[in-house]
């Protein structure tokens, strides 16, 4: 590695980062400003955030929003780990292309195609939208996400540790339990953590498939902007860039402690 | 020599010859196939208490799979295996009597040394804590790796990991203990040495050890059998001693250790032998069997360390099998080398020589002319 960067390698990387979190370093200064206009800068005030634990309609809605990402990843992660196992365990079976091709579509269908299909469906077998039908959305294209990475982690797996423990005289329910779980479970936190902030700051999907008295936060933020920007909005989003943040950055070690610890062995 | 003994005897333990001796392990007609591949190929195979069983041959000849299925891990098509008497062959693997070493070891990497030991024994109903660590701790001491329970697998050296794999095999006392390569990882010291612990080890706990192996060394030195496998089925079952100066076809001969085998047909009698017209090294005497035909092809194999080398034509009982050719390569050992001689035909034949002297007179060097020699009854004759 370079021990030293280079003067055109120091100024894209700073332009880089600039273009991607400029923006962000800019919401996150301006929910801490003083006045209420959001372009203008009027000293430094928490009195948003004050504001915001008043706002009712955005509490509720944010406890909307956990309460479905909490149940949407739980269950995607059960789920995306068995399609995963599926996948990677039960060789070729017959329509195998067919399975994997339906696991993965929901990752580069376009989101108001998903949203809009899920739509139609609910309104076909009459399930009245709300908590639950965001909730299913959220399951169902957070899922292939569980899946992929849960995969890559099965891929490498060495089967015979299966082997032995059946050998060694474990029923083959309990050998999944006590040794094929814990070893894929890091791949399998990071699935759920993948998931429950996809579902976190997912707007399109839940727009569609949402209905009265199940408005999530993403929602609540973007018709709020609609009639203009308030510094309170600020204060929101920098709660969830934090949640989010805190969410990948969590996924990403999951994955950098099982693989260093993978690495010793 | 030939008939009575062939190689060392190793202990007065032979059930194999014994008409009403009971096979412990019995494959019979057992066949395997993956799509159109044939991996194992109708074998019947007795194998009997105590005994140390080599599965041997080369890569893809169906050891492991054979191996395999008898720790219930594949099923096979058609055949049986049956183990003391009961018919396994739908056992499913965690309800089989038998444990097995893995290759890899497998050791599970989330759990301790003594966790790894202990697996087994936690499966069981009925054994208690106490039981259970006394077993641990008396596996972790009969491998020598006292003190390390409290370690990870991925804190142990390749030689450990093969230990804890050796113990947690071990814990539950199995009928028969069975070996994947089980020292495939190791290095070429370590791996002699722990040979002989593994014969020790299956002499003390008086058990059958199975092992599935492509090093032809490792399976003469441990096994009191051989199976020599190749594309699935069997091609010779006997003693190291038995494969090793009687293969009974021309795969064996070539795979086990090194061969010089001439191509001919059986002309003739002399006495107790046969002469063999070589087009390779002239007529060649073999010792046979009484019955035997004396018409159609055969292949003489010899062995090179059953050759001497020498300036000048043997005389006496020696002038039967002698060749001349010169030298064409040597090979230098140290303890041994091996000279490579020309014959006037072409034919390269090994001869391998014990260097018993730090000083010789006049050593054999390039392009020497030589005489080689072997007596009737070191030839083998390869009917095939």
């Amino acid at each position: 590695m370079n021990a030293r960067l280079s003067t055109f390698n120091m100024v894209s990387l700073v332009a880089g980062f600039a273009f991607l979190y400029l923006p962000i370093v800019i919401l996150i200064i301006y929910s801490f400003n003083e006045s209420r206009l959001v372009t203008v800068w009027g000293g430094f005030s928490t009195r948003w955030y004050v504001a915001l634990f008043q706002n009712q309609q955005l509490l509720d809605a944010a406890w909307v929003t956990v309460r479905i990402a909490f149940l949407s990843a739980t269950v995607a992660a059960v789920l995306g780990t068995l399609a995963a196992i599926a996948l990677v365990r039960f060789g070729r079976f017959h329509g195998r292309t067919l399975f994997s091709g339906m696991v993965y579509a929901p990752l580069v269908m376009p989101e108001v195609i998903t949203g809009l299909s899920l739509l139609l469906l609910f309104v076909a077998i009459g399930l009245d939208r709300g908590f639950w039908t965001v909730t299913l959305a959220h399951i169902t294209f957070s899922m292939c996400f569980v899946a992929v990475v849960v995969q890559s982690r099965l891929l490498s797996f060495d089967r015979s540790l299966e082997e032995a423990a059946a050998d060694l005289g474990c029923p083959p329910v309990k050998v999944f339990l006590v040794v094929t779980l814990p070893i894929i479970l890091p791949a399998v936190v990071a699935g759920w953590l993948l998931a429950f902030t996809l579902s976190l700051d997912d707007l399109v999907i839940a727009s569609f498939t949402s209905g009265p008295g199940a408005t999530t936060l993403p929602m609540r933020i973007y018709s709020a902007v609609r009639l203009g920007v308030t510094p309170e909005i600020n204060a929101v989003c920098t709660i969830l860039i934090v949640f989010v943040t805190v969410g990948v950055i969590a996924a990403s070690l999951a994955g950098k402690w099982h693989a260093a610890k993978a690495g010793r062995v | 020599m030939s008939g009575e003994s062939l190689g060392s005897v190793r202990r007065a333990f032979a059930p194999w010859t014994d008409p009403d001796a009971k096979p412990f392990v019995c494959f019979k007609g057992v066949t395997k196939r993956f799509g159109p591949v044939m991996a194992v190929d109708a074998v019947s195979l007795d194998i009997f208490e105590r005994e140390f069983f080599s599965l041997l041959g080369p890569s893809g000849c169906g050891k492991t799979t054979l191996l395999r299925m008898l720790a219930g891990f594949e099923t096979a098509n058609t055949g049986y295996i049956f183990l003391d008497g009961v018919n396994i062959s739908e056992v499913p693997p965690h309800r089989r009597p038998v444990n097995m070493m893995f290759q890899s070891y497998a050791l599970f990497p989330h759990m301790t040394v003594e966790q790894n030991i202990a697996f087994g024994l936690r499966q069981e109903s009925g054994v208690s804590k106490a039981a259970m660590a006394d077993r641990t701790a008396e596996m972790l001491k009969l491998v020598q790796l006292e003190g390390y329970g409290k370690r990870r697998p991925n804190q142990l050296s390749g030689g450990q990991q093969q230990r804890v794999a050796l113990a947690r095999s071990l814990a539950k006392r199995p009928k028969v203990l069975l070996l994947d390569e089980p020292l495939g990882a190791l290095d070429k010291k370590l791996r002699e040495e722990t040979q002989f612990e593994l014969m020790d080890l299956q002499m003390d706990l008086g058990l059958t050890f199975i092992i599935v192996t492509h090093d032809q060394e490792e399976a003469m030195t441990v096994s009191d059998r051989i199976a020599v496998m190749n594309e699935g089925r069997l091609v010779q079952v006997a003693t190291p001693g038995e494969i090793y100066e009687q293969p009974k076809t021309r795969y064996v001969a070539d795979f086990l250790g090194s061969i010089n085998l001439f191509d001919g047909t059986l002309a003739s009698r002399n006495g107790a032998a046969a002469v063999v017209e070589t087009g390779a090294a002239g007529p060649l005497h073999v010792l046979i069997d009484e019955g035997t035909e004396l018409a159609g092809s055969a292949t003489i194999g010899v062995r090179p360390e059953k050759i001497s080398i020498g300036f000048d034509r043997p005389n006496g009982a020696g002038r039967l099998n002698t060749v001349k050719g010169e030298i064409w390569d040597i090979a230098y050992y140290g303890d041994l080398s091996t000279y490579h001689v020309k014959l006037s035909s072409g034919t390269i034949v090994k001869v391998t020589v014990t260097n018993t002297t730090r000083l010789v007179e006049r050593p054999i060097g390039w392009d020497d002319e030589v005489w080689l020699a072997w007596p009737p009854e070191a030839g083998i004759l390869i009917a095939e």
